[in-house]
Parts: structure tokens; sequence; C-alpha cells
């Protein structure tokens, strides 16, 4: 057992499946001999060399394109690209090729790779480098998408993503870099599809991602204390595929349901649980489902502004304790 | 390897450099592609082919020059005019025909349709209605056979209109600094969609011209020319083998019909057309043949067989049924299926 940072944990993940398999490979901008923008992937291009893990120009189509061909080809590769936000510029694969190919083609075709990028707010880089991308994935049909919230679970999920045969997004959260945590010594792999119950309660489920995870366990602490509101925290950790059986099992014992998503609201991956829930639990729920969101709007850059429009423990807590009626 | 009875007649004066039964081989593709797209517009204006289809009907001599200097394992990736290059590799007529009548025995089952061929046990790995797509993608299959030794080659067919976007010109440095053993294969009709290309482009030569910018070797070569195709299809893949590198060709040619069906290419000048109808692919190539010896009787019974492949293939097509329900469901996912949840 060791304490491991969340960037540490990245690189220690894909060591351990180019270590595992020779055809695991990795690109990306700035990845090999500078070990990436936000150090995640340091000491891999020492560790693997130069034919597996490669640094690319600035070329984002290049690289997913690059990384699917491989992909069809035999290979596994882990394409990094560098901000979510980038996504805009290479959507195409994303969207179109991926996901469709093995369809198109009626199952001739596979597309077993990674696309690893830093997503989410905090950092203060403007509206270009800080969104959460998570819903303009989810809604693409062929794509699995995950999003881990501590450094177990960037590498038990990211090997899982690597084992996986579906093309994975894998979205990291830049907030969370820094952000510590215990790993087992030893291999790990965990199991896409699965939400986590990380905190038990009674009084209300409040189901998060990434970085709203600890977020939403800061409130859960507060409303516990202060409200005598017994809250479930769910971190959600993949949205495709989606773990409904845990978050409807979650509802029907608590009859409350609160999202905390870190996207801008419309069409946020918490509408399509509220959607589900509404459908499969309606006579279970207590009350209306309440989504906690980013308001829809380009992030601002300044502290204090950026600070004002994300999820806080304080905008949850008063949510919910009005929701309650507590 | 050529052999006494592939060698013209001495003192012809022509270059034998392909031998008669690769001639040949040439010629058989090329009618072939001709009658299974000309099947295809007519089947077409039957109502019996659906969607859209956009036909090389006059760029046959690009799509056969490249496939047969092929070898099992190379690769091809097309775009959503790619029904020749398909073909080309060997994939039958009947389950091209299929797919384009979306019926059950189509090469995709009904799932792909036109823009998107792609039979993998024959190399052709996709046909991409995204212009520009798979530029990249081919470089990702060419780097797996750089990564693992493998010695196959990636060739990605293209046209004049992909040279404007984007996904081309990453594509081109990415594939010349990583050195990928890819070609590129840009077949200049002249038209993109339904504009001139040179009214869109700011150099002569679409890809040719933006050669250099990647340190790559300036080629333009006669498209309606099988030989001259297959000679610098040959070239390239020696050298893409020998780990030196990709290549960018700029094939020359014209398409005898519009950009696809919907279009009746109204905007080209009077007279283009029939001009470029003197320089059709197969007519030159049937008096290719011709001078090099070859008799009527043999080029008779080769386009005779063609034409019964492609009548069997419409029979079998025409009876076939449709696809059925169920499959609507599958291969969203590798496991079969398109469960998104539990």
């Amino acid at each position: 057992m060791a304490e491991l940072t969340y960037r540490d944990a990245v690189a220690r993940g894909i060591a351990q499946e180019m270590a595992r398999d020779p055809d695991v490979v990795f690109l990306g901008e700035d990845v090999a001999k500078a070990g990436g923008v936000f150090k995640a992937t340091v000491g891999l291009y020492e560790q693997f060399g130069p034919l597996r893990v490669r640094d690319t120009p600035i070329s984002e189509q290049a690289i997913l394109g690059a990384a699917m061909g491989a992909a069809m080809t035999g290979l596994k590769p882990i394409a990094e690209i560098m901000f979510s936000d980038f996504f805009a510029v290479c959507f195409d694969y994303i969207a179109n090729e991926f996901p469709k190919s093995r369809y198109m083609s009626n199952g001739q075709t596979k597309c077993p790779l990674v696309v690893r990028t830093g997503n989410g707010a905090g950092s203060r880089f403007g509206a270009q480098h800080s969104q959460s991308v998570e819903n303009w994935c989810m809604m693409i049909p062929g794509l699995k998408v995950v999003a881990p919230s501590t450094p177990l679970d960037v590498i038990g999920l990211l090997a899982a993503a690597v084992r996986d045969p579906d093309p994975v997004i894998f979205l990291e959260h830049k907030s969370l870099y820094a952000t510590k945590g215990e790993v087992p010594d030893g291999e790990i792999v965990d199991t896409l599809g699965t939400a986590k119950i990380v905190r038990p309660g009674k009084d209300c489920t409040i189901i998060a991602l990434a970085l709203m995870v600890s977020r939403a366990l800061a409130a859960a602490e507060i409303l516990q204390v202060e409200h005598g509101i017994d809250c479930e925290v769910i971190d959600v950790r993949s949205l495709v595929p989606l773990d409904t059986k845990t978050i409807l099992g979650s509802v029907a014992k608590t009859h409350r349901l609160f999202s905390v998503e870190e996207n801008p609201r419309l069409c946020g991956w918490g509408a399509e649980i509220v959607s589900i829930v509404a459908d499969e639990a309606f006579y279970d729920l207590d009350g209306p489902p309440v989504r906690i969101t980013t308001p829809h709007i380009p992030l601002p850059a300044a502290d204090n502004l950026e600070d004002l429009v994300l999820p806080t423990p304080a905008r949850i807590v008063e949510t919910i304790r009005r929701s309650l009626g507590s | 390897m050529s052999t006494a009875k592939d060698r013209s007649p001495a003192g012809s004066g022509l270059n034998d450099d392909i031998g008669e039964q690769k001639r040949l081989a040439l010629y058989r593709s090329q009618v072939r592609l001709r009658e299974a797209e000309q099947r295809a517009f007519d089947l077409f204006l039957q109502n019996l082919v659906k969607g859209t289809s956009h036909l090389s009907l006059g760029q046959e001599a690009i799509a056969a020059g490249f496939a047969e200097a092929m070898v099992k394992g190379d690769l091809s990736f097309c775009t959503y005019r790619g029904h020749a290059h398909t073909l080309a590799r060997g994939v039958p007529v009947e389950k091209v025909l299929g797919e384009l009548m979306q019926r059950d025995n189509g090469l995709m089952r009904g799932k792909g349709g036109s823009m998107h061929l792609t039979s993998e046990e024959h190399g052709v790995m996709g046909s991409y209605a995204i212009i520009g797509a798979h530029l990249p993608i081919a470089c990702g299959a060419a780097w797996r056979a750089q990564y693992k030794g493998d010695k196959d080659v990636s060739v990605c067919f293209f046209g004049d209109g992909t040279t404007n976007i984007g996904a081309f010109h990453e594509a081109l440095n990415f594939a010349a600094i990583w050195k990928l053993p890819v070609v590129f294969v840009c077949e200049n009709n002249l038209y993109m969609e339904y504009t001139p290309i040179g009214d869109v482009t700011a150099v002569e030569h679409p890809a040719a011209d933006r050669a250099s910018a990647y340190g790559l070797e300036r080629i333009v070569i006669d498209g309606n020319d099988a030989d001259e195709v297959y000679r610098t299809a040959q070239k390239a893949f020696a050298k893409a083998r020998a780990g030196e590198g990709p290549s960018l060709i700029e094939c020359m040619t014209y398409r005898h019909s519009g950009h696809s069906r919907a279009d009746p290419a109204k905007y080209r000048p009077e007279g283009e057309l029939e001009k470029w109808k003197l320089r059709d692919p197969i007519k030159i190539y049937r008096e290719r043949l011709k001078q090099f010896g070859v008799s009527d009787e043999t080029i008779s019974a080769i386009d005779a067989s063609v034409l019964k492949e492609v009548d069997d293939a419409t029979e079998a097509c025409k009876a076939a049924p449709v696809p059925p329900e169920e499959i609507i469901f599958t291969d969203v996912y590798a496991n079969g299926g398109w469960a998104w949840r539990n």
C-alpha cells in the first residue's frame, strides 16, 4: 500500500498495461520526452522507449485517426488529447469514426482504444481549457465513457479501459491531478460500468462524477453534522455503460435524488439519469429529483468567478437542505 | 515474374515489363468495375438501388492499377466513392450490389450502405464518408505495420476535394515524420463535388503541389492509363516496404457521371465529357492489349465472363431478402449487442 497522486496513478496505470501487453502503445502531444503537460506520463518514455511512447505534432485529428487505424489492425493504443476542450477539433473520430465503424461494417472491424484527456475546471484556464465535456461523449452510441475520481480508480479503470474491446473515452480531472489516495501494490484492474457507493446513507441519494465526488462528500458531511440529513453518495464513475442498478437501488432506499454535475446544465449527464429514475422509479420518489450543475454559460477565468459557477459543497448543502425542507 | 509467354511480340517496341498475364488482369478488373457500376446506375433508375451512390465511371484505371499492384495483406482505405476500390480487391459483385440494393446478402447486410463498403477479409478496411477522415486512419494502420515489423502497405484513396481539408495535411505531415508505410492516392477528377477544383485551390495540382511541404516527391500521373498507375503503385509500395516512408500520388482522371446520383453534372463545359471519353481508360487499355497482340476473342471472352458475373449478381440480389430487423441492435459494441446500461 502506498500513497499516490492522481497524476502518478495515470503513469502507473499506463505502465502496468504497457508492461503486460506489448501491443499497448501510447501517443500524444508532449507525452513522451516531456512527460506530459500535466506531468501525468513522466517516466513512460524512459521505461518503454520511443517506439511505444511517441510524441506527436499538434494534430489532434492525426492523433485520434492514427490511434484508430492502429486499433483496427491489432494494436491497443492509448491516445492523449491534452485538454478535453480539444475534442472539438477531432470530434469526427469521437462521434463518427470510432463508434460507428463496427456497426456499419456489420461487425467486421474493431476499435479497441483509449482516449485519455484532461477534463474539467478549477485551473482558471478560461472557457476553452476548462470545460467538462463528459456529456459530449455520453450521447454517442458506440462509445464507453469513464471518469475516475481517485488515484485507485484511475489505475483500475484505465486498466479496464485498455483491456476493453471498445473505444473508451477516459476523462481525467485536471483539478484532481495533485490529489492523493491510498493504492495497494500489485496489479489493479477494475470493471467498467460500475458505480460505487462512496458514502452510505438513508435520507437522500447524491450522484456525482470526478471532481464533484469530493464536493458531494464534503456536503454530505455538513448535512449530517449540521442538519441531521444522512446522504448516500454515489460516484457514478462510468457514464457508459451506466450502472443504473446501483442508482435505482439507492433511490429505492432513500426516495430522493440529487445530481452534482460539472457540465453545463443542458443535456448534462444527470438529466439522463433523472429521466431513467422518473421512468422507472417514479413511485419510489418522495420529491422531485434535483440537478445541481454549472449554469449554462461558458466558463469565466477569474478565481472568484469560476468558483461561483461550479457546484460547491455550500451550494449542494443549501439545495438539498431546502429541497428536503429541513 | 515475367515469362516467355508474357512477353510482347519481339520488335514491337512496346514496354513489356508488365507482362500479358498482369495486363489481362488489369483489363478484366477495369471492365468489371465499369460493368458493376454501370449496373448499379441502371438499378438505381429502376429504384432498386436506394440511398445515395457515388460512381467512379471513367476512373477505373486507378482502382484497378493500385489493386493489381497490391498483395494479400495490403490494406485499402476508401472514400464514399469506394465501390471500385472495394471490387478491385476481389470482393464479389454480388456483395457490393447487395449492399447498394439493401439486401441481406450485402457486404454489411444493409447496415452500412453504399458509402461505407468494408471487407476486412479482402483488406478493404472501410469506406469513409467524412472527407479526409481516413488519411490519419491509414497512418495508424501503417504505424502498426512499422511497429510490428509487418510488411503490408496501407493505401489511402481520396479525391481532389480532400486536399483542402485539415486532416489531409495533418496526415501527410504525420506520415512523413514517422516515415510510415502508407501511400496516399489522390484521384483528381477535376471537380470537388459540383465545383471545379481549380476554383477553390491555390495551386494547379491540389495534391502534388503540396507534396514538397511534407518533404515528399511531386508525382502527377495519367490516371486513365492502368499501366502507368500500376507501375507507379509498384514503385511506391516498394519504397514503403523498404521502410523509406510515404508517397503522395496525384492521378489525373475524369468521372463520366455526376458527383452522386442526384447530380446531372450540368456545370461541365460543353464538350469536356466527350473529350475525356476519347481517353476512356477501358478504351485505351483495349487498344493496348491489341498492340501487344492479344486477340479479339480473348478480349471478348473476358468481357463476356465479367458480364455474366454482373448478371448473376444482379439476379441473386433481386432474389435476396431484405435484412432481418433484429440486426438493428447488433454490433454496436464488441459483445455483439448495444446495451449501454445494466
